[in-house]
């Protein structure tokens, strides 16, 4: 019972889109509509059991003061910084949209930390690269050569070395290889994820509901 | 001279970048401090995202402003399917936050199915079928994503096994495979370059040349 209401809902719900896709008239395109306004606020319900995890585990490891414990006050006050100019100017409605201060603490803080912590990563590409890239047979040679060139022909030096001829290899190495590889990729994948709907849907792959048998 | 809030936002980012790029000489605190700082800044700041641009439009104002019109008292079902996720940590009803996961998750799958099959499926198969008996350069170039794409699929078909002219196949799907991701793999690199450079850019132009009136 516990498990079997769950698996009906799920049937039910997953067939609609479908059913709406192939029957275009208006109420049930409408519903569908509804639906996906609908799910969209419960996903930002689900958005802070996440929040909740972090707080805790955090939380625990200040009060047991483990290895690194200051730096969990700093996650916490961070978190609590943010989220409160956040949403402070929608309770108090004094702000349409973003509280000001919101956005400077985006553009001052979260902005250049996030472009920093991906920026270290061209320091560390290069010991990486030297590692996978080692000609050792057939395919590490067309993955180093097809990388230098893409990397050449997105740089003046590139075409100063090959008379211009870089730019356009590397852009018939995006184009044509590159898209083919990556077109195989997405219809594997696409058909994949589409065989994995038809699993949720009809009850075949249960995980999500959980381990328990209650 | 610049303005003292902005002179302090400046400061605070290129304190922040150094912070971060610390980590090139060897991990330490003051990156472990920055890190904590962004891991929570970030979730505080997806926190504000969804509150403003999800929950505020969707829930929040059409229930404040007309509860029964446009059947907006339609929107305390989301509500309760999301404030039923949190029924997981109640362990006598936990069962029930199944509920809300189920329509959920059945929602999605039903919509991703259609997006897959009729959103990248069908349009990257039909984009595929290209004309290779026009002559020309063109058709040579189209001969070779018709090629890539169909030897990459034959790779991902794990159904039969990979020999004969089936493992020849997908050898060459291999090789277009190992072209993109080295592709990939250069584009990402001078990507992350990018930032690199935006980042000194930042800190030469708008902090320490600034701070020398230079």
């Amino acid at each position: 019972m516990r498990r079997t209401i769950p698996l009906v809902l799920t049937f039910m719900v997953g067939m609609y889109p479908i059913f709406a896709f192939f029957v275009p008239h208006a109420s049930i395109s409408g519903v569908n509509q509804w639906l996906d306004r609908a799910l969209m606020i419960v996903a930002a319900f689900a958005l802070p059991l996440g929040v909740v995890n972090l707080v805790g585990m955090n939380l625990s490891k200040i009060k047991q003061k483990r290895a690194g414990w200051p730096y969990a006050i700093v996650l916490l006050a961070g978190l609590v910084v943010m989220t409160y100019f956040g949403v402070i100017g929608v309770i108090t409605r004094q702000h349409a949209g973003f509280h000001p201060t919101f956005q400077m603490l985006f553009d001052n803080m979260v902005s250049p930390l996030q472009a920093t912590m991906f920026s270290l990563l061209a320091f560390y590409v290069a010991s990486a690269a030297y590692r996978a890239f080692r000609a050792r047979n057939v395919e590490a040679t067309i993955l180093l050569v097809a990388a230098i060139i893409v990397m050449l022909g997105r740089i003046p030096f590139g075409d100063m070395l090959t008379g211009g001829r870089m730019t356009p290899l590397s852009e018939w190495i995006m184009n044509r290889p590159n898209a083919a590889a990556q077109r195989g990729i997405i219809i594997g994948a696409a058909l994949g994820a589409a065989s994995m709907s038809i699993r949720v849907i009809l009850g075949i792959e249960r995980t999500y509901l959980g381990k328990s048998r209650d | 001279m610049q303005p003292l809030g902005l002179s302090i936002g400046v400061w605070v980012n290129a304190l922040l970048t150094l912070c971060i790029l610390s980590f090139l000489y060897k991990d330490n605190p003051f990156f472990r401090f920055a890190e904590s700082l962004f891991a929570g800044m970030s979730l505080g700041y997806y926190i504000g995202i969804v509150t403003v641009q999800t929950l505020q439009p969707n829930l929040i104002q059409p229930l404040g402003e007309t509860f029964f019109g446009n059947h907006n008292y339609l929107l305390l079902i989301p509500m309760a399917l999301g404030i039923m996720l949190y029924f997981r940590y109640i362990p006598r009803i936990s069962w029930l936050s199944r509920i809300a996961l189920a329509v959920y998750i059945g929602y999605y799958v039903g919509v991703l199915m259609m997006q897959k099959i009729h959103g990248q499926v069908i349009p990257q198969t039909r984009d595929t079928i290209m004309p290779v008996t026009t002559g020309g350069i063109d058709a040579l170039w189209n001969l070779v994503v018709i090629i890539g794409v169909f030897s990459v699929l034959v790779y991902f078909y794990f159904s039969v096994e990979h020999k004969g002219v089936v493992g020849k196949v997908s050898r060459v799907g291999i090789w277009f495979l190992m072209i993109s991701f080295g592709a990939s793999f250069g584009y990402t690199i001078m990507a992350r370059i990018s930032l690199l450079m935006g980042r000194f850019s930042f800190l030469v132009n708008n902090w320490i040349r600034p701070m020398f009136g230079i």
